[in-house]
Formats: C-alpha cells, sequence, structure tokens
C-alpha cells in the first residue's frame, strides 16, 4: 500500500462516496451502486482502485462478494493532516488574538 | 471564528479554509510582517521563532527558525512568487528537520484572502510538485501502527 494511491483513490468524487457508505458497514456492489447514477461494472472498477490502495477488502459470501473498508488503509493520510490541522489550528486561534490587537493603519 | 477545513484535493493537492473576524488587510499584512508572524506562526504550544528574515516581493526568500527552548528545532525556507495585496501570496516553502538528510519537497502555497462580510475567507492551496513527493513529505513524521478506527474516514475526507 502506498500514501500516494491512497490520494489518487480518494481523488474521484465516486470513490470518496463509496468509502463514507462503507464507514457505515459492509455492503455489496449491488448496493454499493445503488445510490448512485452508475452501473455495478462502473462500481466495481471503483473498487478494484480502492482495493489496491489498500483502503477495502472483500471476502467470498456465496455469490457475492461483500466490500468493507479496512481500517487501517487511511492511517498514515489521517496522521499527517491531523498534524497538518492541529499546527494551523494553532496558528490561526493566536492569528485572531493578534489582529484584534492590531490598528488598523496600512503601511 | 469560524473552525478550519482542510480537504484533499486531487493527487496534488490539500485545499484549507479559515474565517476570520478581521479585513484582508489586516489578515494579509499579518502574514508578512516579521513582528507580527513571530507572535502567530509557532505551531504547538510552547514553540517560539527567534529568527524570521523575510523579503517579501516576488523572487524575495524567507527563512523562518523555531525552537522549543530546548532541543527542539527546525528550520523553514522558501521563496516568494507572487504578491497582490491585499488578496494573494504565492509561494514555495520546504522544511528542514534534523532528523532528516535533507530538506522536504518543495510546497507550492496559493493563500487567497476574500473579503467575507467584514471579515476574511482565507484560503490556502497547498500543492506538491507531484504525487511522489507528496507522499515523501507525508512520510515525514509518521508513525506506524496506527489505532484503527472508522472515525477517521470523516476526518480525512474533510467532514470532521
Amino acid at each position: 500500500m502506498s500514501i500516494t494511491n491512497v490520494f489518487s483513490a480518494l481523488s474521484d468524487p465516486t470513490r470518496r462516496a463509496i468509502v463514507e457508505r462503507l464507514s457505515q458497514g459492509e455492503a455489496t456492489v449491488k448496493e454499493l451502486a445503488r445510490p448512485f447514477a452508475i452501473s455495478q461494472p462502473a462500481i466495481s472498477r471503483h473498487l478494484k482502485v480502492l482495493e489496491e490502495a489498500g483502503l477495502v477488502s472483500r471476502r467470498v459470501d456465496g455469490s457475492t462478494r461483500p466490500c468493507r473498508l479496512r481500517a487501517d488503509g487511511l492511517g498514515d493520510v489521517e496522521e499527517w493532516l491531523d498534524m497538518l490541522r492541529r499546527t494551523m489550528d494553532a496558528n490561526y486561534d493566536r492569528l485572531d488574538a493578534l489582529l484584534s490587537r492590531m490598528d488598523d493603519a496600512p503601511r | 471564528m469560524t473552525p478550519l477545513t482542510l480537504k484533499l484535493d486531487g493527487d496534488r493537492h490539500v485545499v484549507v479554509t479559515r474565517r476570520f473576524a478581521a479585513p484582508p488587510e489586516k489578515v494579509y499584512r499579518a502574514h508578512l510582517e516579521p513582528e507580527l508572524l513571530q507572535q502567530w506562526m509557532l505551531g504547538p504550544e510552547g514553540w517560539t521563532m527567534p529568527k524570521c528574515e523575510h523579503d517579501a516581493r516576488p523572487g524575495g526568500t524567507f527563512r523562518y527558525e523555531w525552537t522549543d527552548g530546548g532541543e527542539g528545532s527546525f528550520i523553514a525556507t522558501g521563496e516568494f512568487i507572487e504578491l497582490v495585496p491585499p488578496t494573494k501570496i504565492v509561494h514555495i516553502e520546504r522544511y528542514h528537520l534534523p532528523e532528516l538528510p535533507g530538506p522536504t519537497p518543495d510546497c507550492r502555497v496559493e493563500t487567497y484572502f476574500e473579503a467575507d462580510g467584514e471579515g476574511t475567507l482565507l484560503t490556502a492551496r497547498m500543492t506538491m510538485p507531484d504525487a511522489e513527493s507528496r507522499e515523501a513529505m507525508l512520510a515525514t513524521g509518521m508513525e506506524e501502527g496506527m489505532e484503527a478506527s472508522y472515525e477517521r474516514v470523516d476526518r480525512v475526507l474533510g467532514h470532521g
């Protein structure tokens, strides 16, 4: 699994929607295709990209292959984004305070 | 003010937005004047920026040095590409971390300051040179063995 794959996998709005749906629990291709105006084969292609990025895994259950989110798939990306978010949050809170102290005269 | 939002955009961009009560002129100034930057661009609690060298014109360079007052320190350097007061700053930045042999890949940052009522909507769009470099940047400061949780999906997708 590579972080680049995770990013490009998540760059597509349909795949983001699939990931969001799967964050609520396991689903079959048929169930995943329902809210979208695209075919099941198209959903299957998106799933393959998500699978290759390590975000989704599939199991065999009779004639269906339900998909689920891999809990570890987003780890590195989330860690970095969290770090960035925490840093910027702290910075911008301080900037709020500074702005309220600044005079209005432009330099 | 309104909380920060942070979203991935394509495989090369991260977009951050934040609202401020002050007008764009003030928020723009706070991004360019060293004595103002040293009061807010500090990262985690307890860090300071003792050095802030800043040549705010196209082609001009900057250098920030942070310290936690003890062993911890790191440096950022970069160049200004475009300055349009008070609406836009474009710069390149890279980080020099003591634990890494070289600097992190160049990151291009476009910062927009839009009037929003009496305040400002700030949008910072960060662009990596390519997906590989973003991966290298992401790899800095990463830890293995993250706690598994589906909650992170919302946060990564920007709904958190």
